[in-house]
């Protein structure tokens, strides 16, 4: 369990978890990130905002190793990613979710968290057949740990359920819980508020915050929930077509003209 | 009586050598989602490797007629575990190009290189006497048993033993395997392999690793089958009987199932080898050079019915499959 302390909280110039420069990928003529340049600070939630379009999941798809970035560094906790197969980036601490949650669905919801955890010896075939003793006793390990982590979502009572039959809002908080089960440094959150009702969006913005303050998790999201991301980022990240528009806190992102032409249009002028 | 029981113990050691192929299929496409539609590759590699392993060179009269390549003359167990190793290997040549792309590349280049193989062994008499096949293949200690005196059309009874003896191996170590975390990761790939890669799972070392094993374990069931038949020509292992039944073995016990994958192919089996006597009797022996083909019809029909009625097979997946016991 990470035990990093609020601390860096408040200092804005602490040692940035992710660092991404001159970041380059193109599909085809499609400049999908056009040389993005920007920072994460540890212990903070950091938002990343911007229209349709404007290479956000692209972004992501780059950090988590998804996919092959054409030019430019990614720095995680001091070491350059890019380029690394995401199995092994999620090693190194970073983990993420999907736009579109990816439940595994003829598993139960406790089999889709139970998949999680690194350095299991029952993932070796030859211990499974000749240390099952082993096995067993990391099984049981794995297995309380994933119950814990669901009665932190309130996911408990659906543990023998097949994923497939949960809900849009509760594939979202199965999602969550899966990066909770590798307690990771980094998250990567892409929309995790798309789809889900108001009420189920309160309790993850609820569980989201818990992740921060509790466990000194970072956070780095993308939503296209305004209201959202005002009340929960410290940081706000604004891309537009490929390229870096604003950085700044949720205020200064509230004020700057650019952001409101390209993107807000007006509404919150 | 004795003629009755004797078939019975043939025809149960061919449905326990089936269940092991099904079993294999089991570890590819019920709990990986590897869509391998070239068993009879896997099938006839096994077979080969063993049936040569196993005879010695031909010597003498029948050097005119039999020519392969090589003759080592080892014992069956020897030939059984070359079977699986030759078989394994192939796997893995194959499953670098493959596994790292969409899924149909895995099935277009298991039914190529099946088919390739067999056209190999069909056409280079040097390796294994071409279209004529390997005859007079060693059964396990048959010399030893009828000299103790045992009746020699009792061997049957005594083959069943291993090839159960086997299958009930192989399927206890499947389920250990498939129970652990091990076969978690497995039936995570099946389902959406982003997942087990975004939580830092090798997903291309454990398709290899399913890969390679179930094409061990069709190795070693291509081995039993030569070693039962006591001859093998490149005609057995078509895509036909090589493959497509042992497809439908394990869609109708079940497909993630491994108590399913052997329930099917007994069943299937039994069918296959009842159809072709039932037709025998129905059909005029004008026709009888195309009396096979109705079989074909059949087992089609009944892949058909299953689809619709019981897609999931007579015995589905467990709910709860990760739970060591």
């Amino acid at each position: 369990m990470s035990t990093q302390n609020g601390s860096t909280q408040q200092n804005g110039r602490s040692t940035p978890i992710l660092r991404v420069r001159n970041l380059y990928k193109s599909f085809g003529g499609l400049m999908a990130v056009n040389g993005v340049t920007f920072q994460v600070q540890p212990g903070i939630i950091t938002g990343l905002i911007g229209p349709n379009g404007a290479g956000k999941t692209t972004t992501f798809n780059l950090i988590s190793g998804f996919y092959r970035p054409d030019r430019g560094e990614i720095f995680f906790k001091g070491e350059d990613i890019a380029g690394l197969p995401p199995h092994a980036i999620f090693h190194r601490g970073l983990t993420r979710t999907f736009q579109v949650a990816r439940e595994l669905k003829l598993m139960t919801v406790l089999e889709n968290l139970m998949l999680v955890p690194s350095g299991q010896r029952g993932e070796n075939l030859f211990y499974t057949w000749l240390r099952p003793d082993m096995v067993r006793a990391q099984e049981r390990e794995i297995r309380e740990k994933a119950l814990a982590v669901l009665d932190f979502v309130g996911l408990s009572r659906l543990q023998n359920e097949y994923a497939a039959n949960l809900s849009g809002g509760q594939k979202k908080l199965l999602e969550l819980a899966r990066t909770m089960m590798a307690d990771p440094d980094l998250i990567l959150l892409d929309e995790p508020g798309a789809g889900v009702n108001p009420t189920l969006m309160k309790q993850l913005v609820g569980y989201i915050r818990r992740l921060v303050e509790e466990r000194g998790v970072t956070i780095f999201l993308i939503e296209h929930d305004m209201d959202l991301i005002m009340s929960v980022c410290e940081r706000v990240i604004v891309m537009s077509s490929g390229a870096l528009l604003a950085e700044g806190t949720p205020e200064e992102i509230r004020r700057n003209p650019d952001v409101l032409e390209a993107y807000l249009g007006g509404q919150y002028r | 009586m004795t003629g009755i029981l004797t078939f019975t113990a043939g025809f149960l050691a061919m449905a326990g050598i089936f269940a092991i192929m099904s079993l294999a299929l089991n570890v590819h496409w019920g709990y990986t989602g590897l869509f391998n539609i070239g068993i009879a590759g896997f099938f006839a590699v096994g077979a080969y490797t063993s049936a040569l392993v196993t005879s010695p060179m031909p010597a003498g009269v029948q050097a005119q007629y039999v020519e392969q390549a090589f003759g080592l003359d080892q014992p069956f167990l020897v030939g059984v575990l070359a079977a699986g190793i030759v078989s394994g290997l192939v796997a893995w040549i194959i499953g670098f190009p493959t596994l790292r792309l969409r899924e149909d590349y895995l099935a277009i280049a298991t039914i190529g290189i099946s088919e390739t193989i067999r056209l190999i062994f069909n056409n280079a008499r040097w390796l294994a006497n071409g279209p004529q096949g390997l005859v007079g293949i060693k059964q396990p200690l048959r010399e030893w048993l009828i000299e103790r005196g045992m009746p020699p059309n009792f061997y049957n009874f005594f083959y069943l033993v291993i090839v159960i003896l086997l299958m009930v191996l192989i399927y206890l170590a499947l389920e250990r395997g498939i129970r652990s975390p091990w076969g978690r990761v497995l039936r995570a790939i099946r389902e959406d392999e982003v997942v087990p890669e975004t939580v830092g799972k090798d997903v291309f070392r454990f398709k290899m690793q399913s890969l390679v094993l179930g094409a061990v374990i069709m190795g070693i069931g291509g081995a039993l089958y030569a070693h039962f038949a006591r001859a093998i020509q490149p005609s057995v292992f078509t895509p036909l009987f090589g493959t497509f039944v042992v497809w439908v073995m394990l869609i109708l016990g079940g497909s993630g199932n491994n108590k399913g994958a052997i329930l099917g192919a007994f069943i299937v089996w039994a069918i296959w080898s009842g159809s072709a006597y039932l037709i025998r009797q129905v059909v005029p022996v004008e026709f009888s050079a195309q009396a096979p083909y109705i079989r074909l019809l059949l087992i089609g029909l009944l892949l058909l019915f299953i689809l619709l009625t019981r897609p999931q097979g007579l015995l589905g997946e467990e709910k709860e499959v990760s739970r060591l016991t």
